[in-house]
């Protein structure tokens, strides 16, 4: 296949995944099999494309015209590609442990979950080859709507509650700042692609960049700054898988994308240094990692504090990007796979415990570590790695992050690292401690570790975050080569 | 031979296919003939091009109409329905068609009685009374029409508009050709149900035959606009109108006040039809808005917001149509739960609210995105910001519905209801289908709105 048709592969595998998962509804096992199957086909499509991404080629694909001037399109570069690598390969994991919880706890609307999933996937992709603003602005707006129904999935008044916030800010934010800053990117630059060196180049004063970076940058919610964050913590009513995926990677991920894409293609590294207008985001995503950090070390609820812990994580790569050094937008870039695989661990992990023990507080889980080593033991993985201890993945991008901000000379930056890396040991090993050295409480429940399926896929996930750094050449690969 | 007449045989076919109607007083044979008159004015307007949106409408609407009435008007008066709804859809095509001042007036007051008619055949004892206010209110803005249209011809001495227009400019500062200015935009405005002239409006949506509303909604109030934008830029000119007068001003204030306050009292209706009605008046407050900015961005975005507004809302009101048969109403409580029941009406419902809403590939967004832009341009970064803010209160009263339908347990001793019917079914979603298609393929709309712009503008700076 050419590598256009890869790209068209890459976006009709998941929504006729959807369609086929649709129609398979009244038969459960058939219904799973078209969703491994979608999955397996859309990671093999993304991975076609790899050689020659590699080879440096940026691979196109041309729709219509939606607007004049402005292009439904689709180009693959290595951010993109790096960020459907990890979207699609994850889905493959997630999928086998969304059968194994969806089954275990009897959900309702199960064929919905799945059709929804597929088409959120779908939207993800679009979303990472997007050539433009405006598609990228599509895909974006699909990848809110179709999660919705999976927010809500328990149709309840919590859900509900959860489901308002997720919608309000989402939307609130993406028409009310990111449209705007969109059309005045348009009105300004004459055009909405994706271009090395960015658009803006010469186009307005250096304060109404900074004003236009703003729009961006609390525009798109999901990157989760403070204080457009509200909706992650609101989004854990879901079920834990489509915590898994979509909050901790495909959604999230999606919006500190955009940010690097905005920063890297749109302004441009060199226009916003040049400009100085980028000088107050080191600042807003230096205040969200601490803050997050902090609530996050005040939750109880294990998910919640997972949530929060992702909302500083963040902030991390937009931290990153906005350093504008070549080596901290390639730790920017590569944080992204390196939180994605960690935090997917840790929200398996949680799903585990729920599923076999019925507990979501972290103070509930003394001595669970003896009753689940396999599960705990891959939450400690992923806690390891999102602390920064070497060789785990998380280590390399801290470590790649916090070189840039030496070079880029910011040393608050270099303090908010390294307090926040207190932080994460703060939150993150009381609960490894209790869940294997504490005795368990008198009274709980005998049970062992949850379904196979599940427990599979934290340890692929796990061994992932641990391989990682070892396999890193093509993820650095790309790093480097958005980085230029 | 026959095309050099087709613009009237656009008009002339349905006003001869009402009255056939009413001597055969059959039902079936009723509905085919409007059906008939119906496509062909479709198949003549995509000749002509301009009359698509109101012919293609009409077109859909008719054989939509046989479950719907068949459901809400009484047996002895379903002929006398279809003879009107060919009357009503003669008026309007005769008012975007003629070039004739007066002739505009009588295909005005032609529709405008086909419309009181439609909307009192409401089943509700209270379409009555919808009906009365608005042949009221009618009437009140008819006389202002003619009145200014009076006026200008004592001051040019024709009534062909082209005429008007060339003569116009020497005697623009006058104040017959003022005064008639302000007769024909509150005349016009009222027929238009522009804020604060919209009080009709609401009633006579929530009261009518489902197929009424619809074919109201999306045709009737946007042809009064057409209207009036051509008097505006094409008969008084851009000159008196933006340069010399306060118009554009007074424009942008009404419909600024119209959006938030329409859209806010939207927000509060507890019944489904009276929300889409308040929203209408809130969305022609979007196309005065773009007129207001008096720019070719703001026409562009006016124009191409009375047409994708019009498949949306007209797609809506279809809809909603099907559940006020099915569930007997469309008030709130009876929509709880209807997702599972209706699958395919609510998620149509959805789909169009989507592009109510304006989100990105859908019709709506294509609007909006020459709205903003528009405001951008002409200087009013305000006034952008104002529109997107607005357009998240349409997300707050579509997603009422979303949450009523997808999130709600059925009332308590409620009867499960079916889908609506085939027919009504596959017209409504052929038009939801064209609200996400003209979301993507933007070279019909856009591309005609910016020469009805370019058009208007004429000689604009």
């Amino acid at each position: 296949m050419t590598p256009a048709q890869l790209i068209a592969a890459c976006l009709l595998v998941p929504a006729a995944g959807a369609a086929g998962i649709a129609l398979a509804g009244r038969a459960p096992n058939v219904r799973e099999g078209v969703t491994l199957g979608t999955a397996g086909l859309l990671f093999a499509a993304v991975l076609g494309l790899l050689p020659t991404v590699l080879k440096g080629s940026v691979p196109q694909l041309f729709v219509l015209e939606m607007l004049p001037g402005i292009a439904l399109g689709f180009r693959v570069e290595p951010l993109g590609m790096l960020f459907a690598l990890v979207a699609s390969g994850l889905w493959i994991v997630n999928s086998v442990y969304s059968i194994g919880y969806l089954r275990a706890n009897q959900e309702p609307h199960q064929t919905r979950f799945y059709v929804c999933f597929a088409l959120a996937l779908a939207a993800t992709v679009g979303i990472a080859f997007s050539a433009n603003l405006m598609t990228l602005f599509l895909f974006y707006e699909m990848l809110t709507l179709v999660t919705w129904p999976l927010v809500t999935h328990h149709g309840d008044d919590e859900a509900r509650r959860g489901g308002r916030v997720y919608l309000g800010l989402l939307l609130g934010t993406s028409i009310g700042l990111l449209l705007p800053a969109i059309v005045v990117t348009w009105s300004l630059a004459g055009t909405l692609e994706f271009l090395p060196g960015g658009i803006l180049r010469g186009t307005a004063s250096g304060s109404v960049l900074g004003g236009l970076l703003a729009l961006f940058m609390f525009g798109i919610g999901k990157a989760a700054l403070m204080p457009v964050h509200r909706w992650l913590p609101a989004a854990m009513v879901a079920p834990t898988p489509v915590s898994a995926l979509l909050h901790a990677v495909a959604v999230v991920k999606a919006g500190v994308f955009a940010v690097v894409k905005v920063v890297v293609y749109v302004f441009g590294v060199e226009t916003l240094a040049g400009m100085r207008a980028a000088d107050w985001l080191p600042a807003v995503a230096g205040f969200t990692i601490i803050a997050a950090s902090i609530v996050a070390l005040r939750s109880d609820n294990l998910k919640r504090r997972l949530a929060y812990s992702t909302v500083s994580q963040l902030s991390y790569v937009v931290l990153a990007a906005a350093l504008l050094t070549p080596l901290s937008v390639a730790g920017a870039v590569f944080h992204i796979a390196a939180h994605a695989v960690s935090k997917i661990t840790l929200f398996f992990a949680a799903g585990a415990i729920y599923t076999a023990a019925h507990k979501t507080e972290v103070s509930e889980l003394d001595g669970i570590g003896r009753r689940m080593p396999w599960t705990m033991g891959a939450f400690t993985v992923g806690a390891l790695s999102l602390i920064g201890v070497p060789p785990l993945a998380g280590f390399l991008s801290k470590w790649m992050i916090l070189q840039g901000a030496a070079q880029a000379g910011n040393f608050t930056a270099l303090a908010v690292l390294g307090l926040s890396t207190l932080l994460n040991a703060a939150y993150f090993l009381p609960i490894v401690y209790a869940a294997f050295w504490r005795a368990p409480r008198a009274g709980d429940a005998a049970h062992g570790e949850a379904p196979w399926p599940m427990v599979a896929a934290l340890l692929a996930s796990a061994a992932a975050t641990v391989a990682l750094p070892f396999a890193a050449a093509v993820p650095l690969a790309l790093a480097r080569a958005v980085a230029g | 031979m026959i095309a050099a007449h087709l613009p009237v045989l656009l008009v002339v076919v349905p006003l001869a296919a009402a009255p056939l109607i009413v001597l055969l007083r059959h039902a079936g044979i009723a509905w085919a003939l409007a059906v008939a008159a119906a496509w062909f004015a479709l198949g003549a307007g995509l000749a002509l091009a301009a009359e698509v949106a109101r012919a293609g409408v009409g077109a859909l609407v008719a054989p939509y109409a046989l479950r719907s009435v068949a459901a809400e008007v009484p047996p002895e008066r379903r002929y006398l329905y279809y003879a009107v709804h060919c009357l009503c859809l003669a008026g309007l095509l005769g008012m975007t068609a003629t070039g004739d001042a007066f002739n505009l007036f009588v295909f005005m007051e032609i529709a405008s009685l086909a419309m009181y008619i439609l909307i009192a055949l409401g089943r509700h004892r209270r379409a009555l009374l919808a009906a009365y206010q608005y042949l009221v209110l009618g009437t009140i803005g008819a006389t202002f029409y003619v009145i200014g249209v009076g006026l200008l011809y004592l001051a040019t001495g024709t009534l062909n508009l082209a005429d008007m227009a060339a003569r116009l400019p020497a005697i623009e500062g006058t104040r017959p050709v003022l005064a008639a200015l302000a007769f024909i935009t509150v005349g016009l405005s009222l027929k238009a149900a522009i804020f604060p002239l919209h009080l009709w409006l609401p009633n006579a949506y929530a009261y009518a035959p489902s197929a009424a509303t619809s074919f109201i909604a999306a045709t009737a109030t946007k042809v009064s606009v057409y209207v009036l934008m051509r008097y505006y830029f094409g008969v008084f000119g851009a000159h008196l109108v933006v340069a010399s007068l306060p118009v554009p001003q007074i424009l942008l204030g009404l419909s600024i006040a119209a959006i938030l306050t329409a859209s806010l009292v939207a927000l509060w209706q507890a019944d489904l039809r009276r929300l889409l009605a308040y929203s209408s008046v809130a969305q022609i407050g979007y196309i005065t808005l773009g007129i207001g900015l008096a720019t070719r961005d703001g026409l562009t975005a006016a124009v191409v917001h009375l047409f994708n507004h019009g498949i949306t809302k007209g797609a809506l009101f279809l809809l909603v149509g099907g559940i006020a048969l099915r569930a007997g109403g469309a008030g709130f409580e009876r929509l709880r739960g209807l997702a599972r029941s209706m699958p395919l009406t609510c998620f149509g419902v959805t789909l169009a609210g989507l592009s109510l809403i304006g989100v990105p590939g859908t019709a709506g967004f294509i609007s909006k995105w020459y709205l903003v832009l528009g405001a951008l341009e002409a200087g009013h970064g305000w006034l952008a910001a104002y529109v997107v803010l607005t357009s998240l209160i349409a997300v707050a009263y579509v997603w009422r519905f979303v949450e009523a339908a997808y999130l709600s347990a059925p009332a308590a001793g409620a009867a499960r209801v079916a889908e609506a019917p085939l027919p009504m079914l596959a017209t409504a979603w052929l038009l939801v289908g064209a609200c996400v298609w003209f979301g993507f393929d933007t070279s019909f709309t856009v591309e005609g709105a910016r020469r009805a712009a370019q058009l208007l503008l004429g000689g604009a700076p």
